[in-house]
């Protein structure tokens, strides 16, 4: 609102062809509003939803599960058919709805999912055709603890699935983990953005902290839906061209290899281009936390008690899980007496954190998992037990 | 004398535009061949091959995509019309079909099967029936005959401890959302003929956005039932017809 302030105050002070000042201010205000990007107080899988409305998705598919299903709760009051178009249907299934993902997918339709961990090991499957068949979509895992049904409460013990594998073959998929609901609308656009970049499968990997908590956001405008359908999208043969086929099946193992081939160069372009972490308070650290998502924004408190006791810690704040921002690690180790990862899982992350710090440093975990969140005070007992006097 | 008689004037029948000049992997006698056949006449008849995408199966039609001259999509083993329903939810002017087979629209894509139907997705369901998983070697199906003898009920299928044979079809016939439903078989041409009509019924329905249409094809495996083609129609006349009879199971009022 600081802006408005000062176009307001820049405004001449009279009147113009007998129009009162106030109109021809408020006028513009109204226009500066439009402008403006909305924002709203939302709750994380709502925002979601409606981030999914506004990338101008084409189709959503969904099951119910604690903790997402608000976001077909809110994609079904908000009707999106009639505000953009956008289908949204509820699967007899999680199966189903991955399996439509890839036949909306196919047709080169932006269409989406979401879920939460049990739900998420039933979609692997339909995960990996999506991956082999190089078909875009767009992911939301808002875990919860496991294994099996496991709990409700968040945790971030879905790691080693989304960014290892989780179905089978040799795929890898874009993960992205937010922090905020902020990050989980923008991530939605982005997630899109790269999915029909590299024609491959985008996992928002979040949480039930994110997903259920109320956050002010800001929502980016309305975007069109697209109009144009890819070469490679099923549409109905165009004359004089070949059939479009979307599969993942090649029986000639040399041409499966070619295909795996492929894919591993566009995992490696991934690798390139695409890293995305933050740090903070890095500058100066002697020690490093290692966090991502949730389990970050309580680490930032952890470094604030450690700070004030004189402990110079740093904070690597990995966005992108795959691709993984090994090189940054590498770096940090090089300047730090030892990395505690924190994580809301029993050590995922872990592993990827001592690869990239490949031996330079000590590095070790803490974690609260099945559902247990961490609190800063021991976090900050972990790093004193653990790195320093360990 | 041969060049004079291989004219365009005498020309009486030909192969549907909609076949690929691909040499089919089917085993001789088998029905895939002519059931594809059929499908591809009537998209051919009706003018909607630029407007139809397929949905293939795993099973032995895995590469149908091969063949039909249309734009198609691999499904996953079952998936098929959760992956119809994807395609025809964002597509819904264009005609939409799966080609799948017992094992996979009866066994591990049961639930698939019955909520697209019962959804009433507007989608043609061709159901190739042939009582045993033909591609992986001949196993025991959801459709294997009581008694009948698969590489998995090597004594036959004793319905006591392997269950019983799922009539797949009369169940989604009972579905709301099913519009047409019928059984039919390909290996006479007086039922080729029949099975064409019925393949040609279901996706002009397809245009009214009733409900899902699906057609059966009583089929045969000779590779699979360990018989000849001659051997294997004739078992799939005495055997497979009364158990599962062929003709309308349900019909638009």
């Amino acid at each position: 609102m600081h802006g408005l302030h000062q176009l307001c105050s820049g405004l001449p002070r009279c009147g113009y062809n007998g129009l009162s000042c106030e109109i021809i201010v408020s006028g513009i205000i109204n226009n500066f509003i439009k402008a403006m990007k909305e924002i709203r107080l939302m709750k994380g899988n709502e925002a979601v939803a409606e981030a999914a409305i506004r990338a101008g998705a084409d189709a959503y598919f969904g099951y119910p599960i604690t903790p997402q299903s608000e976001v077909i709760e809110y994609l079904m009051a908000e009707n999106p058919e009639e505000r953009t178009g956008m289908v949204v249907l509820q699967a007899e299934s999680e199966i189903a709805a991955i399996n439509m993902v890839y036949g909306a997918a196919g047709c080169g339709k932006r269409a989406m999912t979401t879920s939460s961990s049990p739900g998420m090991s039933l979609k692997m499957e339909g995960i990996s055709y999506l991956a082999g068949a190089e078909l875009p979509c767009l992911l939301v895992n808002v875990v919860r603890g496991g294994p099996g049904l496991g709990t409700i409460q968040p945790s971030q013990s879905d790691y080693f699935q989304a960014v290892k594998g989780g179905g089978h073959g040799d795929y890898r998929m874009i993960v992205l983990a937010p922090a905020t609901v902020q990050e989980s609308v923008d991530f939605v656009k982005k997630g899109f953005d790269l999915a029909f970049k590299y024609r491959t499968p985008v996992m928002i990997l979040s949480d039930g902290i994110i997903g259920q908590m109320m956050e002010k956001v800001e929502l980016f405008e309305q975007m069109p839906r697209m109009t144009e359908a890819p070469e490679w999208a099923t549409v109905g043969k165009k004359p004089g061209k070949p059939a479009v086929v979307v599969t993942s099946l090649q029986l000639q193992a040399e041409e499966q290899e070619k295909v795996n081939l492929r894919l591993q160069a566009k995992y490696r372009e991934i690798e390139q281009t695409e890293v995305m972490y933050e740090t903070y308070q890095c500058e100066d650290a002697e020690y490093l936390f290692a966090a991502f998502g949730s389990a970050a924004r309580i680490t930032r408190k952890a470094m604030e008690l450690a700070r004030a006791k004189g402990i110079k810690v740093g904070l690597i704040r990995p966005i992108t899980l795959f691709p993984f921002p090994y090189q940054a690690v590498n770096e940090l180790a090089g300047k730090v007496k030892g990395i505690l990862t924190v994580e809301m899982n029993a050590g995922q992350m872990v592993e990827d954190i001592r690869l990239g710090a490949c031996g330079k440093t000590k590095v070790e975990h803490f974690g609260r998992f099945g559902g247990m969140i961490p609190n800063p005070d021991e976090i900050l007992a972990a790093l004193e037990q653990k790195i320093i006097g360990g | 004398m041969a060049e004079n008689i291989i004219c365009a004037e005498n020309l009486v029948y030909k192969k549907s535009e909609v076949l690929t000049d691909r040499v089919m992997h089917y085993c001789p006698g088998c029905g895939h061949g002519t059931a594809h056949r059929l499908l591809a006449e009537v998209i051919e008849e009706m003018g909607i091959q630029e407007q139809t995408i397929g949905v293939a199966p795993v099973g032995c039609a895995v590469l149908a995509y091969y063949y039909f001259n249309v734009d198609m999509s691999e499904a996953a083993h079952g998936r098929a019309p959760a992956v119809a329903t994807g395609i025809k939810r964002v597509f819904p002017e264009k005609y939409v079909f799966t080609y799948q087979g017992d094992g996979d629209l009866a066994a591990i894509g049961t639930a698939e099967t019955i909520h697209a139907c019962n959804r009433g997705e507007n989608i043609l369901i061709v159901f190739i029936n042939n009582g045993i998983y033909g591609m992986t070697g001949g196993q025991m199906a959801p459709t294997t005959l009581p008694g009948m003898k698969s590489s998995t009920s090597p004594r036959g299928r004793d319905v006591q401890s392997m269950g019983n044979p799922l009539k797949m079809t009369e169940l989604v016939a009972h579905l709301p959302g099913t519009y047409y439903v019928t059984r039919q078989a390909v290996h006479t041409p007086a039922n080729a003929r029949k099975a064409k009509r019925a393949l040609k019924k279901a996706l002009e329905y397809q245009k009214l956005n009733k409900g899902t249409c699906l057609v059966e094809i009583v089929s045969n495996c000779s590779s699979g039932w360990k018989m000849t083609p001659v051997q294997a129609n004739q078992w799939m006349e005495e055997n497979m017809f009364p158990f599962y009879p062929l003709g309308d199971i349900k019909v638009p009022e």
